[in-house]
């Protein structure tokens, strides 16, 4: 299905009344402004009018990270004339592989505040608007209806269902860009005519079964290549020129450096933007993603577990424990605790190496894939099996500072 | 029909890593039922215990979603490609 080119006119927004005034006053270049974005205005596709749309335009990135660092930049860079920024996060030595608006100095300042400084410091013309702050049912509406495009750059699916839900019932462009490992997804969503992020996905995977990226890890470049895809995407948007993403959902992998391309289809009987809604209002999505999630999971929960400090004393003890490690090799290098390591997508080959009488104690980062692996070997008969609650990561907080964490 | 089924990153743990296969099938349903019979830790990630595909998957045949053509049932021909699409959230990784 080909999609037309999308208008500056299909951005505007019905149901914000007070942002077309707004951006139907009359703006013009100042002389600075004209050197600053020369090279824009000699390009016929852009000029003057394209860049007076882009003066008058408003775009809310929803977090500063990985992808929302590019964004911000680029759009900053390019004379978005109101860039609202939202994020309630640190900035912590972890991000600084890939989040290129932060620099060393900026680590453990509050991201918002770090990130409007150094758009500001990029271009004094522009309005940087700051939500330090969760975006939620609560606020989402509130912070969303007075821009014209949203970006979406969160990175869990509560938010990306918020997000969503938000830009459908606000009638609002919604542009998507999701990363893994050294993957990544982009669309646009939220246009009447296209699909929304329910056509793609009526619901998300239960906690667990997909690692996120705090889980699987990220090429540090990654983020940027799909942030800037998001970038030309929302700009092309704001100036009404191009093809757009609507109805394309574009495929990158880094590691074979290729693109592909799918096809998106509106679902009729989309809960959201379907010719019948049934999401009229915004819900509760930790409970929406978390309900589903603890269905599947249940077994999870009646797992025993052991504590980093119980498990230290155990040991201290001499008590004959196993330690069974699920992580990957390439994990297992940058930190272990000595254990047994069988990755736990290898478990179900390679239990025989286990043995059932002794007491088993599961770790791995976090303590999910742990889970995941008990559950796997009770059903296979284990009895005497323990998970180490918190992973790696707790045992580096409660025992043995020294464990680095990743 | 030969046809070749990509895996994707976040599911390659439960098929030795690779990134995609090929598998004898005449519909985009018998790929997948390939696809799953090599590599058996895959189904509890495609299927729910109900046996339909999970609601986060989305599988496509060449550059169509299988749900808007005869989904399981979607024919294939040789030299298709069969892709598995999983949503995934991550952007602003902590």
């Amino acid at each position: 299905m080909a999609m037309k080119p999308v208008t500056t006119e299909n951005i505007a927004t019905p149901t914000t009344g007070s942002t077309v005034a707004h951006n139907s006053a009359p703006v013009t270049l100042t002389k600075k402004e004209m050197e600053r974005y020369n090279r824009h205005l000699i390009m016929p596709e852009v000029g003057m009018e394209g860049q007076l749309k882009l003066k008058r335009a408003k775009v809310l990135c929803v977090g500063t990270g990985g992808l929302g660092a590019p964004l911000g930049l680029y759009l900053a860079a390019a004379g978005v004339g109101t860039i609202g920024l939202v994020d309630f996060d640190k900035v912590d030595d972890s991000n600084l592989q890939r989040q290129i608006l932060f620099s060393t100095q900026d680590v453990g300042r509050p991201k918002i505040e770090a990130a409007a400084d150094r758009l500001r410091g990029l271009n004094p013309e522009i309005q940087i608007d700051t939500f330090d702050t969760h975006l939620s049912s609560e606020n989402a509406l509130d912070i969303l209806k007075d821009y014209d495009i949203v970006v979406d750059g969160t990175d869990n699916f509560p938010t990306r269902y918020l997000v969503n839900d938000a830009c459908v019932l606000l009638k609002k462009p919604n542009v998507y860009g999701s990363i893994y490992r050294f993957e990544g997804q982009v669309t646009i969503l939220g246009f009447p005519e296209g699909p929304c992020y329910r056509c793609l996905y009526p619901e998300p995977p239960p906690p667990g079964l997909v690692p996120s990226c705090a889980e699987g890890g990220v090429l540090g470049v990654l983020p940027g290549i799909v942030g800037c895809i998001q970038a030309v995407e929302t700009l092309k948007l704001i100036i009404g020129k191009g093809e757009s993403l609507v109805g394309r959902l574009l495929l990158f992998d880094a590691l074979a450096m290729r693109f592909r391309e799918l096809k998106l289809r509106k679902n009729p009987d989309c809960p959201a933007c379907g010719t019948h809604p049934t999401i009229t209002k915004l819900l509760d999505y930790a409970e929406f993603c978390g309900v589903r999630g603890e269905a599947a999971a249940a077994p999870q929960t009646s797992l025993p577990e052991i504590t980093p400090r119980e498990l230290k004393a155990r040991l201290d003890r001499g008590d004959d424990l196993f330690i069974l490690d699920v992580r990957e090799p390439h994990e297992y290098q940058i930190c272990n605790l000595g254990g047994h390591l069988i990755p736990v997508g290898d478990l179900p080959k390679r239990a025989t190496e286990l043995d059932s009488s002794r007491e088993i104690v599961a770790h791995c980062r976090s303590g999910k894939r742990s889970a995941e692996a008990l559950e796997f070997l009770q059903r296979a008969g284990f009895r005497k099996v323990l998970n180490l609650k918190g992973g790696i990561l707790a045992w580096s907080d409660e025992v043995d500072s020294s464990v680095p964490k990743y | 029909m030969a046809v070749k089924v990509m895996i994707p990153t976040p599911l390659r743990a439960y098929a030795d890593k690779q990134e995609s296969v090929e598998v004898n099938a005449g519909t985009a349903g018998e790929a997948l039922k390939g696809l799953t019979d090599k590599h058996p830790d895959l189904k509890k990630h495609l299927y729910a215990d109900d046996g339909k595909l999970r609601s986060f998957v989305n599988v496509y045949v060449n550059d169509e979603d299988i749900r808007y053509a005869q989904k399981d049932q979607t024919p294939v021909r040789d030299g298709d490609t069969v892709s598995i699409v999983p949503s995934i959230a991550g952007g602003r990784s902590n």
